[in-house]
């Protein structure tokens, strides 16, 4: 098992990111967080505590559940399980940066983004993540990187996060073969 | 945990886990139908077609309509309406549908175990949607949902189920899904229609309408299915409704946060009084719109299951 992030590592990186959110979007108050169950939805508070904290702009965050939208379902085994998609106010013309804790296939991304259109209509989607491992297999990017990390296919990227797990720790964990 | 069934046939069967995950993603598939676009993608592509053999209005549209908010195929054949008025077998019926390449096939019935019939002859995952006087998963769920979200637990809450016990799948589906998330039953009901055997299923027999409409948190009434009597089981309707009805009289014996709670079709001034039927406290509106959310739950997750046993058979051949 190999660190990719520790505690304080994470913290720099989420403010760095919450700068770069900042930079690119001028427009705060048009702003709005929503973040991917599980993990996506803690790094999406704390960046928009950050945001707030900065500019003295609520920043509200949304909680998205993408089971629905997946398009491996009835490939997997057995259905994922669902959790809640909460999202408190509209979407339509607002900036919405969607969070996540990685970025792998981007096949996710695709069904956030899917799930997201059948909500409103953004003005624009921008993405965030924590980690970038590669291995993308549709064309889509991230605009806000924490830390990125190639990686082989078979290994795993474990992100930890205070709120879930207890610590704040990103590893790489080669899956046994 | 991960649902592994790819077929909903009874709630005997069912693990209180499996209740919980079902009750469980029915709130998440709740949601869904505040949105604007009430329609998610998770069945594209495969067919569901429903066969009743016997009416129904709440149960085939919730189902259909489930179907359709996942973005399933659906085709709908009612005993009526279709070569079953031939002679037509139940399992020929369905041979046929399945030729068609469907997923899924809901059934309504009226022989006892038509569902179980289906299951170990197809191939398709197959939903009971009543079957004869024996189960009907969904609405028991839906009730049972219905409670969670009033009233935030089941387990421990007192609930009574009141009428036409004997004839009744949803008295016996209730009482399977209450009794294993640990509420008490207590069945209320003219004594040829509340038979002593149901005791074994650990749950409280009673003929004091008064007293046990005090101890309720929750009343579940029943219809009288005079479709299923072959012989009378209680002198008039008149007097039922005078000896067991929930009239408005006996409503204000009631706690005041009880629910009242009826699975349709309803008969005003049988066993409900019209104003009692129509009062805050009860959710008999809201159990069908809480049933569109179980039976997409119950969709979603055989068809997750199904991809399984598809996985399953794609590695050994």
């Amino acid at each position: 098992m190999t660190t990719v992030l520790n505690a304080s590592a994470m913290q720099r990186a989420l403010a760095r990111m919450a700068h770069e959110i900042l930079e690119r979007n001028e427009d705060v108050d048009q702003l709005v967080l929503i973040g991917l169950q599980t993990r996506g939805v803690f790094l999406a508070r704390r960046l928009a505590e950050r945001l707030s904290q900065a500019t003295g702009v609520p920043v509200p965050t949304g909680v998205l559940d993408i089971s629905m939208h997946r398009d491996d379902l009835g490939l997997r085994g057995a259905a994922p399980e669902m959790k809640a998609t909460h999202i408190s106010f509209p979407i339509d013309g607002k900036t919405v940066v969607l969070v996540d804790d990685v970025l792998f296939t981007g096949r996710s991304v695709r069904a956030a983004m899917d799930a997201l259109m059948d909500l409103g209509r953004p003005r624009r989607i921008q993405l965030a993540v924590l980690v970038d491992r590669g291995h993308w297999e549709l064309p889509i990017r991230a605009d806000y990187i924490g830390k990125a990390t190639p990686t082989a296919r078979d290994e795993r990227i474990k992100v930890k996060m205070a709120e879930e797990d207890g610590v704040d720790e990103v590893s790489m964990v080669r899956s046994p073969a | 945990m991960s649902w592994t069934r790819r077929h909903l046939l009874t709630i005997e069967e069912l693990s209180p886990e499996e209740i919980v995950t079902l009750l469980d993603t029915a709130a998440s598939f709740k949601e869904v139908g505040t949105r604007t676009i009430k329609k998610v993608p998770a069945l594209r592509g495969k067919t569901v077609a429903s066969l009743f053999m016997e009416p129904s209005t709440r149960t085939r549209i919730s189902f259909e309509l489930a179907a359709k908010r996942l973005s399933a195929d659906t085709i709908s054949v009612t005993a009526q309406s279709s070569s079953i008025t031939k002679g037509e077998s139940l399992k020929d019926t369905a041979k046929n549908i399945e030729a068609l390449n469907t997923d899924f096939v809901v059934l309504r019935h009226s022989a006892a175990g038509a569902a179980r019939f289906l299951a170990d002859r197809l191939d398709a995952g197959i939903l009971n949607a009543g079957d004869g006087a024996h189960e009907h998963p969904t609405q028991a769920l839906l009730d049972v949902f219905t409670i969670r979200e009033k009233l935030g637990r089941v387990e421990g809450l007192e609930v009574l189920i009141l009428g036409d016990i004997l004839f009744s799948r949803v008295a016996r589906s209730n009482i399977w899904a209450l009794t294993k998330l640990g509420a008490r039953v207590t069945l209320c009901g003219p004594s040829t229609l509340v038979p002593a055997e149901f005791a074994k299923l650990g749950v409280r027999l009673t003929q004091d309408v008064e007293a046990a409409l005090r101890r309720a948190d929750v009343v579940n009434l029943l219809r009288i299915q005079h479709e299923r009597q072959r012989k009378t089981y209680f002198p008039s309707t008149g007097e039922y409704s005078a000896i067991f009805g929930l009239t408005s009289e006996r409503f204000l014996l009631t706690k005041p946060e009880v629910l009242i709670m009826h699975p349709g079709p309803i008969n005003r001034g049988v066993e409900i009084a019209s104003e009692v039927a129509d009062c805050p406290r009860s959710v008999i509106l809201e159990q069908v719109g809480n049933g569109l959310a179980v039976r997409m739950a119950a969709l979603y997750l055989l068809n997750g299951a199904q991809g399984n046993a598809q996985a399953a058979r794609a590695d050994k051949g």
